[in-house]
């Protein structure tokens, strides 16, 4: 097998497992970068998922074919900007540890989703699987390039190209509007912010919702395009993988989507070991951690200095000193 | 005519205090008038009133002659009213020009124009000759051009009326005489200025006129022209203030400090201090004068333990403490109050209590067994609050919302406390009102008559020669002269402080 074979395996599937991870990161630029730390990514994507599932099933019947799925994750980005009002209420109107708030987020949305999935199925633990999923395809043109067209536009979705020119849009948001200005103001020093007239926690609510509308879609990605119904065990992690790649990506949102791709490459190597010559003779098991020991060796070892906003998951109150 | 500002019968209670009291305030249109007053007298109130950052209980403002009711920053900043804030409100990671605009940013499409931030702000800045650079980060630049950036903020929202609240206390004496220039500028330019301080200094050498407020209470409105420093400064305190001079005897007794060849380097691993000798004996003050940066502060870490001693020895009591445990120096006889009294000095999250006895709370009695005695650290506190003035609701208070006067009271009273045989007090009390550096003064000279050691380190000569026994003069990392202060005067120490010694002879 040539590199260029091995090439045509990994990236595909790298492609495809870093889109949730890339906007779900870009949720949490939103919300870390107008000072709001937001663990409850998983909860959020966990909410998506469910979401997506339920509605691209309701959709399938109602007729609704192909679009189902790309309707379900509109969806899916309402319900995480709901959910995620819950955390912008209790760590922004009532200041309460961000954190805490997050960490509680998370169970709340694991328990909720699989509370309404028995509810909706009879006891089912899971939902049934979706027939319309977005399907891995060859784009048109682009794939008949040699070389490059098999490696990068084969066997891919659409899910993908749309996450890495979303993160460009993020970063345009985030360093070139007035919008970004503030939402990094607020993020950065309240207190100058509030004196110079902009409503600190408007803008910390925006950024709380978008990381949910942005955490909903990615959970609603990974769940049409990988899983294709909700358990309990559907998100299991990529939230926090889509933490840390926030961190690793300094709350950049260029950043975020690369470290997003790495843990996806990642991800691609221990899905894809046991057709790549070599890697297929070590043991799963150490395949299978992988994603996890990568990412603990790059949060140690080479972020170096990763500086957060610095009202980063500090609550404002005016006028203190 | 009518006033530029004028605040009628104001008052503001918060729970327990009446910060504001039936205070009027009148602003000339293109005058400087300074708010003079102690930490705590009600001035930040007063201002924070006037900018919409508090509501007042009773009374008026009106602007320009027009009732006004300024509910937020939003509609103070409508007014005309700019704020320079004592503690700049900027953001580190931002530039200059992001800081200005922000918030009411020009744009081109929707989207920021910062190639017009940046003209405008270029534009501004030659207007009122406030240098500045409007694409470098604000993290980058010193803190003179910072507060220049707070001005240009307020000027770029069309502010014709600026309040400065305590604005030299962050700044070096030449960046003071700038902003003076730039204030007077700007008045010239049509603008009017409210200047907060407990300065008397800058008020004779900045302001056109002068309100006095007390203990949230009016004192008196005055023109500068008719006043000297004296009554101003007896109608801030409320008393006649006694300067507390060094008139002990100057009696030396056995040496307590002994720095013998000492080399020590700064953070860039550079010698900061070269081969440096010093002693201080009981019953004397010793200071040292330098300009900043001539090796102080490592010299006081050094024998304080929080720096390595490269070579040298360093002897407190006969004992060699070089290189040894904070701890063990502390009770070889060490009390030091250090430069930075909130990062060095305070945990500011503990109560002032607990503050008090951070460096014997593991002895008896404050601790039996390991457990600490709250009771007895309690009793201890209530002694040291009551004996150092220290103005404070409880022990229980957390040191980070007092007055910087107070914090520094609390230090004071910690070290002293011990009595220790060697003080080191490094800008004892910078940034305080005349009020408590008497106070601080007056402590300084009493350990001195009961035969301890002091080291006084202060860019403040006047501070130095008002209480030193000796002066010795430090420079690039050196002792270069030890001069007694009843022959010499500013400008000898000035020179020497520059290098040069005696008779003119580059040292």
């Amino acid at each position: 097998m040539s590199i260029f074979e091995v090439l045509t395996i990994i990236i595909p599937s790298t492609l495809l497992t870093a889109a949730p991870l890339i906007f779900t990161s870009l949720g949490g630029v939103f919300s870390e970068r107008s000072g709001v730390v937001n663990i409850g990514l998983e909860g959020l994507m966990s909410v998506g998922a469910f979401t997506a599932a339920i509605s691209t099933l309701a959709l399938e019947h109602s007729g609704f074919g192909d679009a189902s799925p790309w309707i379900a994750i509109l969806i899916a980005a309402i319900a995480g900007g709901l959910f995620s009002l819950i955390h912008a209420v209790v760590s922004i109107s009532f200041r309460a540890d961000q954190t805490v708030s997050g960490v509680a987020l998370n169970f709340l949305a694991a328990g909720l989703t699989i509370f309404l999935v028995k509810m909706i199925y009879e006891g089912k633990g899971q939902t049934p699987y979706i027939t319309h999923n977005i399907d891995k395809i060859s784009i048109p043109g682009l794939s008949k390039i040699p070389f490059i067209g098999p490696i990068f536009f084969q066997q891919v979705t659409y899910t993908s190209y749309l996450a890495i020119l979303v993160s460009v849009l993020v970063w345009f948001i985030i360093f070139k509007t007035p919008f970004g200005l503030r939402l990094r103001s607020v993020g950065e020093h309240p207190a100058a912010a509030d004196t110079l007239g902009i409503n600190v926690s408007r803008m910390r609510y925006i950024g709380v919702a978008l990381s949910g509308v942005f955490g909903g879609i990615g959970g609603a990605v990974y769940l049409v395009t990988i899983t294709s119904n909700y358990s309990v065990s559907t998100i299991a992690g990529q939230g926090f993988l889509a933490l840390a790649a926030l961190v690793f990506g300094k709350w950049h949102p260029i950043g975020a989507m690369g470290a997003s791709l790495f843990f996806g490459f990642a991800q691609a190597l221990s899905i894809t070991s046991q057709q790549i010559p070599y890697l297929d003779r070590l043991p799963s098991v150490i395949m299978l951690t992988a994603p996890y020991v990568l990412t603990l060796i790059v949060l140690t070892g080479f972020v170096g200095r990763a500086e957060a906003p610095k009202a980063d998951g500090v609550p404002y109150i005016k006028g203190q000193r | 005519m009518s006033y530029a500002i004028e605040m009628r019968h104001i008052r503001k209670e918060f729970p327990g205090i009446v910060a504001n009291d039936d205070i009027t305030l009148q602003v000339e249109e293109g005058e400087i008038h300074a708010l003079f007053g102690e930490n705590g007298a009600g001035k930040s109130t007063l201002m924070n009133v006037l900018f919409g950052l508090y509501q007042p209980d009773q009374g008026e403002i009106y602007v320009h002659g027009k009732k006004a009711v300024i509910h937020d920053p939003n509609d103070a900043t409508r007014l005309g009213i700019g704020m320079v804030h004592q503690h700049f409100m900027l953001i580190d990671k931002f530039t200059v020009a992001e800081n200005i605009v922000l918030g009411k940013e020009p744009k081109k499409h929707g989207l920021l124009d910062m190639a017009k931030a940046v003209k405008i702000v270029k534009e501004l800045s030659e207007k009122y000759g406030l240098d500045v650079d409007p694409n470098q980060k604000v993290e980058d630049i010193t803190v003179g051009m910072q507060q220049r950036v707070e001005i240009l903020k307020t000027l770029y929202r069309g502010s014709d009326i600026l309040i400065f609240d305590e604005p030299t206390a962050v700044l070096t004496p030449l960046e003071i005489q700038e902003l003076i220039v730039i204030m007077k500028r700007l008045v010239k330019e049509g603008k009017s200025i409210i200047l907060i301080t407990h300065k008397l200094k800058e008020i004779f050498e900045a302001c056109d006129r002068c309100t006095v407020i007390r203990r949230g209470k009016n004192i008196d409105s005055v023109a500068i022209s008719d006043t000297n420093p004296s009554e101003l400064a007896s109608m801030m305190v409320g008393r006649k203030v006694n300067v507390q001079v060094n008139d002990a005897p100057y009696e030396p007794k056995e040496k307590v400090l002994e720095v013998d060849h000492l080399t020590v380097l700064d953070s860039r691993k550079v010698n900061v201090i070269k081969e440096l000798n010093l002693t201080v004996h009981g019953g004397e003050i010793l200071g040292i004068a330098g300009v900043d940066g001539n090796g102080q502060t490592e010299l006081i870490e050094a024998i304080a333990g929080l720096r390595k001693v490269k070579n040298g020895r360093i002897k407190i009591n006969g004992q060699d403490v070089t290189n040894q445990k904070t701890r063990k120096i502390i009770e070889a006889g060490l009390g030091y109050i250090p430069e930075d009294r909130q990062k060095h000095g305070l945990v500011l999250d503990f109560s002032i209590g607990e503050n008090m006895v951070l460096q014997t709370y593991y002895k008896k009695p404050y601790a039996q067994l390991g457990i600490l005695q709250n009771k007895v650290i309690t009793k201890k506190a209530k002694q040291l609050i009551q004996e150092f003035d220290v103005r404070t609701p409880s022990e229980k208070t957390l040191a980070r919302s007092l007055s910087g006067g107070n914090q520094q009271k609390v230090i004071v009273a910690r070290e002293v406390d011990r009595s220790p045989e060697l003080l080191i007090a490094a800008q004892p009390t910078r940034g305080l009102d005349i009020g408590a550096i008497e106070f601080i003064h007056g402590k300084l000279i009493d350990e001195k008559k009961k035969g301890k050691a002091v080291l006084l380190v202060s860019f403040e000569l006047d501070e130095i020669l008002r209480l030193s026994d000796r002066i010795a003069v430090i420079y690039e990392g050196n002792i270069i002269d030890i001069v007694n202060p009843k022959e010499t005067d500013e400008n000898e120490l000035g020179l020497l402080m520059a290098g040069r010694k005696k008779g003119g002879n580059q040292a």
